[in-house]
């Protein structure tokens, strides 16, 4: 009834509506269409938005590996390409691994009664709360001393062996130490709102399958997951965005060879003159997938928004 | 019997690996930055090799200025942040909860800023915040107004501006939700008794929002704490002190100055300032909930 019958608005408010929209798109519309100008261009604030585009800036930003050597390069100073292959490295294998682990801790919050399970769902609502600029110094520290595997232990020597290096092999400037440290700071978030979905999974449902004979791990991923695949993609989203724009602790633990594209951006903006126009296409293309996410999954992330505050 | 040993251990096996994550790159972490916040701890040597200082990092940050400087902008960042925010978020909600064509259209666009990287978003204001090429001189001078020097005269509000931008959507988004979620009968009753837009706003519309705007505005509060990226593009903290909040403060000092221990300590103090918030939030949330449980009683008892 609601659904297909609209009110009539006057002129204001269809003006404000345009105003909102020209506000939150704008900047992205700004840096997208600059990504495509050289620079000369930029500074000069010619065209606006009339102007013939280039693809030079993405061909600098790409140059490590395009086919072809651009004309206008003559050394490749900005490689996007290998951040880019570890981020998506990063943020692909982290928010897999924190949807599995944190759906079925989500479930046994929700559904089981055992001991210890009041503290565990206190203090993963409790670590929500922490920036990650506070797990900066630890995970530093620990990652680069603690969770390392000394030379002359048996696993450590034979990783040299096998892969060569200095010797001790440590959690940091390698991508399990950064999908570490990022799984276990989206877990909180992924159980919690896994925890909203879960409970709305009709109880009977289970109990069918047990009787049926199904064991509780059948019972867990036969039933109640695809039950919870909207739950799952707002949280796969939420996580996946996290992992891809994280910058702060990939920046203390990666090294050259593990760099993300956040840390090449920063990198690449602490300079006095700035390239603007190959920064904003190195910007762009990080900010692609997002965008990409949004525009397809938005009911999806709104649910997974809403879920996360008015359930909790 | 087997089947019901397993049965047994079946939520254990369940949490097991969440746990184990946790444990050992969170909780292990946060403590092993409380036992080294009391200690002169250098990059260079493992925690062990470190001497024990007491509460010297604790003091020390105590008398420091520049520490006190960081607090104050946080502070003043976070709050100035979170609550034009509430402001804009729930008053566009209230003037867009309408049945209009396209409502999910203009949802999606507003999501966009939130999704992208602060990284990218740092880098955008930057350049629309530039003295000479950005877009906003560019049309302060088209109008004939002077130019503004955004990110050196007025740092802090440009920031918080950005800030701005990207999360008030956030807050329009939830309040939208609850408000649709509102029961239409008291929305009914209330017109048919003849109140007014104001008096539906205020009388009906955010009372019965509260609960959920109290947790959307905590939310925010504790994001607005870790908002760091956005501010490292924009400005680097500068110039002067102006902008560097305590996250950006603790980066710092654990990277350039190379002082863990001290950073150790400014983590634990922040987690402290957040952790007195959280609190706090929670206890006002608790009164007001007892408030109208007392309220609802009386009406019943009276009624």
């Amino acid at each position: 009834m609601a659904d297909t019958t609209y009110e009539k608005q006057n002129p204001a408010f269809y003006a404000l509506i345009a105003a909102l929209i020209f506000m939150s798109v704008g900047p992205v519309v700004l840096m997208f269409s600059n990504s495509f100008k050289l620079d000369i261009d930029i500074i000069s604030g010619a065209g606006g938005l009339l102007f013939l585009p280039t693809i030079q800036n993405y061909e600098t930003a790409l140059c490590d590996i395009l086919w072809y050597e651009p004309e206008h390069l003559e050394f490749c100073a900005i490689r996007f390409g290998g951040a880019f292959i570890n981020s998506i490295i990063i943020a692909l294998i982290s928010t897999f691994l924190t949807l599995v682990i944190g759906c079925m801790a989500a479930y046994a919050l929700v559904r089981f009664k055992f001991m210890g399970r009041d503290t565990v769902s206190f203090s993963t609502l409790a670590v929500r709360m922490v920036p990650p600029a506070v797990l900066l110094v630890p995970v530093f520290g620990l990652w680069n001393n603690a969770f390392c595997l000394d030379r002359s232990s048996m696993l450590g020597e034979l990783i040299r062996d096998t892969f060569g290096g200095r010797g001790d092999v440590c959690l940091a400037g390698t991508h399990s130490g950064i999908i570490l440290i990022y799984v276990a700071m989206n877990l909180p978030f992924v159980i919690w709102i896994l925890q909203s979905f879960i409970v709305q999974v009709p109880q009977s449902l289970e109990e069918a399958a047990r009787v049926d004979g199904a064991g509780p791990f059948q019972v867990f991923f036969m039933v109640v997951l695809p039950l919870i695949k909207p739950g799952l993609a707002a949280a796969a989203i939420f996580t996946f965005r996290i992992a891809w724009n994280e910058y702060l602790l990939a920046s203390a633990l990666a090294d050259r060879d593990t760099m993300t594209v956040p840390i090449l951006i920063v990198n690449n903006t602490s300079e006095v003159s700035i390239e603007w126009g190959v920064i904003m296409a190195t910007g762009m293309l990080l900010a692609i997938p997002p965008i990409i996410f949004t525009l397809f999954a938005s009911r999806q992330i709104i649910t997974g928004m809403t879920a996360g505050a008015v359930k909790g | 019997m087997n089947r019901h040993h397993l049965n047994r251990m079946t939520p254990y096996l369940f949490m097991g690996p969440a746990t184990i994550i946790m444990a050992i790159a969170l909780f292990y972490p946060l403590l092993y930055m409380v036992y080294g916040s009391f200690r002169a701890w250098d990059p260079s040597q493992a925690i062990s090799e470190t001497e024990f200082v007491g509460l010297a990092n604790y003091t020390k940050l105590l008398g420091d200025a520049a520490f006190w400087e960081s607090v104050s902008v946080t502070l003043t960042f976070a709050f100035a942040v979170v609550s034009f925010e509430m402001l804009i978020g729930v008053g566009l909600a209230l003037i867009l909860d309408r049945n209009i064509r396209g409502m999910s259209v203009l949802r999606t666009l507003f999501i966009l800023p939130m999704m992208i990287a602060p990284v990218v978003v740092g880098l955008m204001w930057r350049f629309m915040y530039h003295p000479t090429d950005g877009t906003f001189n560019r049309w302060f001078e088209a109008i004939g107004l002077p130019r503004v020097d955004w990110l050196g005269d007025h740092a802090l509000l440009s920031v918080i501006i950005a800030d701005i931008w990207q999360w008030s959507p956030f807050i329009f988004i939830l309040s939208l939700a609850a408000l649709q979620s509102l029961p239409r009968s008291a929305l009914e009753a209330a017109r048919i008794d003849g109140a007014t837009g104001w008096q539906q706003i205020i009388h009906i519309k955010l009372p019965l929002m509260m609960p959920v705007l109290i947790v959307t505005m905590l939310l925010r509060l504790i994001d607005a704490f870790k908002v760091l990226e956005v501010i490292l593009v924009m400005t680097e903290g500068g110039p002067g002190l102006s902008t560097e909040i305590l996250a950006l403060r603790i980066a710092r000092t654990a990277q350039e100055f190379r002082e863990l221990g001290e950073a150790a300590a400014m983590s634990n103090y922040l987690l402290l300032l957040l952790l007195m918030l959280t609190l706090g939030m929670f206890a006002f949330t608790r009164w007001q909930e007892a408030r109208a449980r007392r309220l609802t009683i009386r009406v019943e008892e009276e009624g």
